[in-house]
C-alpha cells in the first residue's frame, strides 16, 4: 500500500488505519478456492449485527417486567412502527443465525478447518457458540410466554440437579424460588451484555483466523506453497486479495441468504411453531404447566440427548452430564483428529461414513426433542446419542486407520 | 454431500404435524383476510358475542377500523359498547375477579388466541359444542374437553348432540347430529363461523397482509439486486481467472 498524504497520512501517524485495512482486508491473502461453505462466516457477522441493531431497537419498548412484558411485545408488533418488522427481523434472526452457524460449524468438519495450526480458532468458535446459546436461551425467557416461562424452568432446573450445590445454583441463577419477576429482570440485563462479549470474541477469532490464514475446501496450506501472484511478490502464490475479490463475492452471498431470510421473515415468521411456539402467545402462567414442554429448534438435539440418559437414584443429573458433555467435547475436536489430511476431499471412506452419521444422528436428536417422549423414541435418542459421542471419541482410532488420497501441492480447483 | 444439504435443512424446516388437537380431527377453515365483508361479519358476531366475557386488550378499535375499510363514526356506533374512545383497546367491563367466580375460570384474553390454538382449532371448536347435561352450562366441546364456556351461538346453530363409537373399549367421537334447529342453516352458520375465525385471526396479528405484501416487493428487490451482485462478482473475478 502506498504512502498517504493529505487526511490519512495525519490519521496513520496517530491510529493505524490504512495498515488495518491492508492487514485484514486489502492485503489479506484468502485461497482462491473458498467454495459455498465459505459464506458462513461472514453471514454470522451479519446475523450478530442484525441482533444487535433490532435488540437495540426493540429494548426502547420492551419492559422487562413480569406484569408487562408480554403485552409490551403486542405493543411493538402492534402500535409501534415497524415494531413488527423489527421484532420479526430478531426473532427469525435468532433462528437463521443458528442456521448459519450450524453450517459455519460443518464446514469445519468438512474440510478440517479446527486443525493444526487453527486449532485456537476452533476453540474460541465453540466459546463464542456458547456464548450465542445463553445469550439466545435468555432471550426466549423475554416474551414471557408460556414457552419461554416453562422452557426456562426446566433449563434452570437442570442446573438445580447438581448434587450438592444444585439447590443454591438454582436460586442463584433465578434470584428466586421459581421463574420470576426477578429472573426476567436478570435475564434481560444479561440478554443485553452477552452480544457486546459476544462481538469481543468475534473480533478475537477474526485475529485469530488472520494469524494463521484460512483453510480452503482441499485443506492445502497456501502459506506453505510457492509465493508470488499478480498482486504482490511475497504473497501466496494461491491468494487472492480479500477485497476487493471475497468482498464483492460474500456481497452476493448476502443478498442470496436474505432472500431466504425474508422468506421466512415476511411469511413464515412463526415457521409452523418452530421459530415461534404456538404456546409462546399464551401469557406465562406459573399456576399452569403445559402438557408438553420443548425448547427452541437450536437446543433441542442437546435437550434430546439429556432425555436418553436415563435417571440414577431418581436424579437427573447424569443426563445433564450428558448434555454438557456433548458441547465440551466440541472444544477437543482438533486434538481428536488424527488423520494425516485435512479435508474430506482426501480423507477415507470411515471418515465419510462417520461424519454422515453424525449429521443424521444430530437431525435425529434434534427432531426427538421437539417429540414427546416414547420407549421406542428414547431407544432412537440413546442410539442417536450413541453415534454423537462415538463420533468424537473413537476419532483418533478410525481417523488413523483411514484410507487417505495423497494432497496435491498446490491449489487446482 | 447432496445428502448432507438435505438432511441439514430437514433439520431445519419439518414443520409438519406441530397443530396440536388433542388428536382431535380439525377442519381447515379456508379463511381469506383480503375479504374485508367477510372479516366485517366476523368483527360483528366477535363484539356482540365474545366481547362481553373476552377482552381482546391488545386490538385498537381504531386500528381495526382502518383495517377493515370503515369509518370510525360506523365503528364507533355498531361495533363499541365498552368505551366510547375509538382509541381504546378492547377492554371488558367484567373483573377477572368476578369471572373467575361466575364461571370457575377467567375467560382468557383473545387477541392472540388465533396464533396460540392455531386457525382450524378455532373453526372446529365454534362447530363442535353438543348436549352434555353433566356440565354446568349443558354443553360440552369435542375439540376441548369439559370447556367451561356456555355454547354462546345456540340460537343460530342449534343444539346438536354428539354420537360415540366404540373402539378397543372407548368412546370416540363419530358425528354431530341436530336436536333442535337454529336460525340458521349448517352451511350458514359455518360461513359465520368462519368470518369469526378469520377475524379473530386478523386480531391475532393485524398487520399480516401489509407483511405479506412488502415480503413481496423486498424479494423482487432482493433478486434484482442479487442479480446485479452476481454479475459485479463475476466483473471482479476475470482478474482470478
Amino acid at each position: 500500500m502506498s504512502e498517504n498524504k493529505g487526511f490519512m497520512a495525519w490519521i496513520d501517524a496517530r491510529y493505524p488505519a490504512t495498515q488495518v485495512w491492508s492487514e485484514h482486508l486489502a492485503d489479506y491473502y484468502a485461497p482462491k478456492n473458498f467454495n459455498f461453505w465459505y459464506f458462513f462466516g461472514s453471514l454470522a457477522m451479519l446475523m450478530l449485527v442484525n441482533q444487535i441493531l433490532t435488540g437495540v431497537w426493540l429494548a426502547m419498548s420492551y419492559k422487562p417486567d413480569a406484569a408487562l412484558a408480554f403485552g409490551s411485545v403486542e405493543y411493538i408488533m402492534r402500535d409501534v412502527n415497524w415494531g413488527w418488522l423489527i421484532r420479526y427481523m430478531h426473532s427469525t434472526g435468532a433462528s437463521f443465525f443458528f442456521i448459519v452457524i450450524y453450517l459455519h460449524m460443518f464446514r469445519g468438519l468438512l474440510y478440517g478447518s479446527y486443525r493444526k495450526p487453527r486449532e485456537l480458532l476452533w476453540v474460541i468458535g465453540v466459546v463464542l457458540y456458547v456464548l450465542m446459546m445463553a445469550t439466545a436461551f435468555m432471550g426466549y425467557l423475554l416474551p414471557w410466554g408460556q414457552m419461554s416461562y416453562w422452557g426456562a424452568q426446566v433449563i434452570v432446573n437442570l442446573f438445580s440437579t447438581v448434587p450438592f450445590v444444585g439447590e443454591e445454583l438454582g436460586i442463584f441463577i433465578r434470584g428466586d424460588f421459581v421463574i420470576s419477576d426477578a429472573t426476567l429482570n436478570r435475564f434481560f440485563a444479561l440478554h443485553f451484555l452477552l452480544p457486546f462479549l459476544l462481538c469481543a470474541v468475534v473480533f478475537i477469532h477474526i485475529v485469530a483466523l488472520h494469524k494463521v490464514g484460512s483453510n480452503n475446501p482441499e485443506g492445502i496450506e497456501i502459506k506453505k506453497g510457492p509465493k508470488g501472484n499478480k498482486w504482490s511478490d511475497t504473497a501466496p502464490a494461491d491468494g487472492i486479495p480479500f477485497h476487493p475479490y471475497y468482498s464483492v463475492k460474500d456481497i452476493a452471498g448476502i443478498i442470496g441468504f436474505l432472500i431466504l431470510f425474508s422468506a421466512a421473515l415476511f411469511f413464515a415468521p412463526e415457521m409452523g411453531g418452530f421459530f415461534i411456539e404456538h404456546p409462546n402467545f399464551e401469557p406465562a402462567n406459573p399456576l399452569k404447566t403445559p402438557n408438553h414442554i420443548a425448547p427452541v429448534w437450536y437446543f433441542t438435539p442437546f435437550y434430546a440427548i439429556l432425555r436418553a440418559v436415563p435417571s440414577i437414584a431418581g436424579s437427573a443429573f447424569p443426563g445433564v452430564v450428558a448434555m454438557g458433555a456433548a458441547i465440551v467435547v466440541m472444544f477437543f475436536l482438533p486434538w481428536l483428529d488424527k488423520s494425516p489430511v485435512k479435508s474430506i476431499r482426501y480423507k477415507g471412506p470411515i471418515y465419510k461414513v462417520a461424519l454422515a452419521l453424525f449429521v443424521v444422528s444430530f437431525v435425529i436428536l434434534g427432531y426427538l426433542g421437539v417429540q414427546p417422549t416414547s420407549p421406542g423414541k428414547t431407544l432412537l435418542a440413546q442410539i442417536c446419542s450413541i453415534i454423537y459421542f462415538a463420533f468424537f471419541l473413537l476419532m483418533p482410532w478410525y481417523s488413523k486407520i483411514d484410507k487417505t488420497k495423497p494432497v496435491p501441492e498446490r491449489v487446482t480447483k | 454431500m447432496k445428502k448432507l444439504i438435505i438432511a441439514f435443512v430437514m433439520a431445519v424446516v419439518p414443520a409438519l404435524g406441530m397443530a396440536a388437537g388433542g388428536g382431535v380431527h380439525l377442519d381447515h377453515a379456508d379463511i381469506d383476510l383480503g375479504d374485508q365483508a367477510s372479516l366485517q361479519r366476523g368483527a360483528k358476531l366477535f363484539v356482540n358475542n365474545c366481547l362481553s366475557c373476552h377482552s381482546a386488550k391488545y386490538q385498537r378499535y381504531n386500528r381495526m377500523a382502518k383495517d377493515l375499510g370503515l369509518s370510525e363514526e360506523e365503528v364507533t356506533a355498531n361495533l363499541m359498547f365498552t368505551t366510547d374512545r375509538i382509541g381504546d383497546t378492547m377492554q371488558i367491563a367484567m373483573s377477572p375477579e368476578n369471572a373467575g367466580k361466575w364461571f370457575g375460570v377467567i375467560p382468557p384474553d383473545l387477541s392472540v388466541i388465533s396464533r396460540s390454538r392455531g386457525v382450524d382449532w378455532l373453526y372446529t371448536y365454534f362447530r363442535s359444542f353438543y348436549v352434555d347435561e353433566s356440565r354446568p352450562f349443558g354443553v360440552n366441546n369435542i375439540v376441548f374437553p369439559d370447556v367451561g364456556m356456555p355454547h354462546v351461538f345456540w340460537e343460530l346453530q342449534g343444539m346438536q348432540k354428539a354420537n360415540f363409537k366404540d373402539v378397543d373399549g372407548k368412546q370416540v367421537f363419530d358425528s354431530f347430529e341436530l336436536v333442535s334447529k337454529g336460525k340458521m342453516s349448517v352451511e350458514e352458520f359455518d360461513g359465520a363461523m368462519l368470518d369469526l375465525t378469520a377475524f379473530l385471526s386478523y386480531i391475532g396479528e393485524p398487520v399480516q397482509m401489509e407483511r405479506r405484501a412488502l415480503g413481496v416487493k423486498v424479494i423482487i428487490f432482493l433478486l434484482f439486486f442479487f442479480v446485479v451482485a452476481i454479475m459485479l462478482k463475476k466483473e471482479y473475478w476475470k482478474d482470478v481467472h
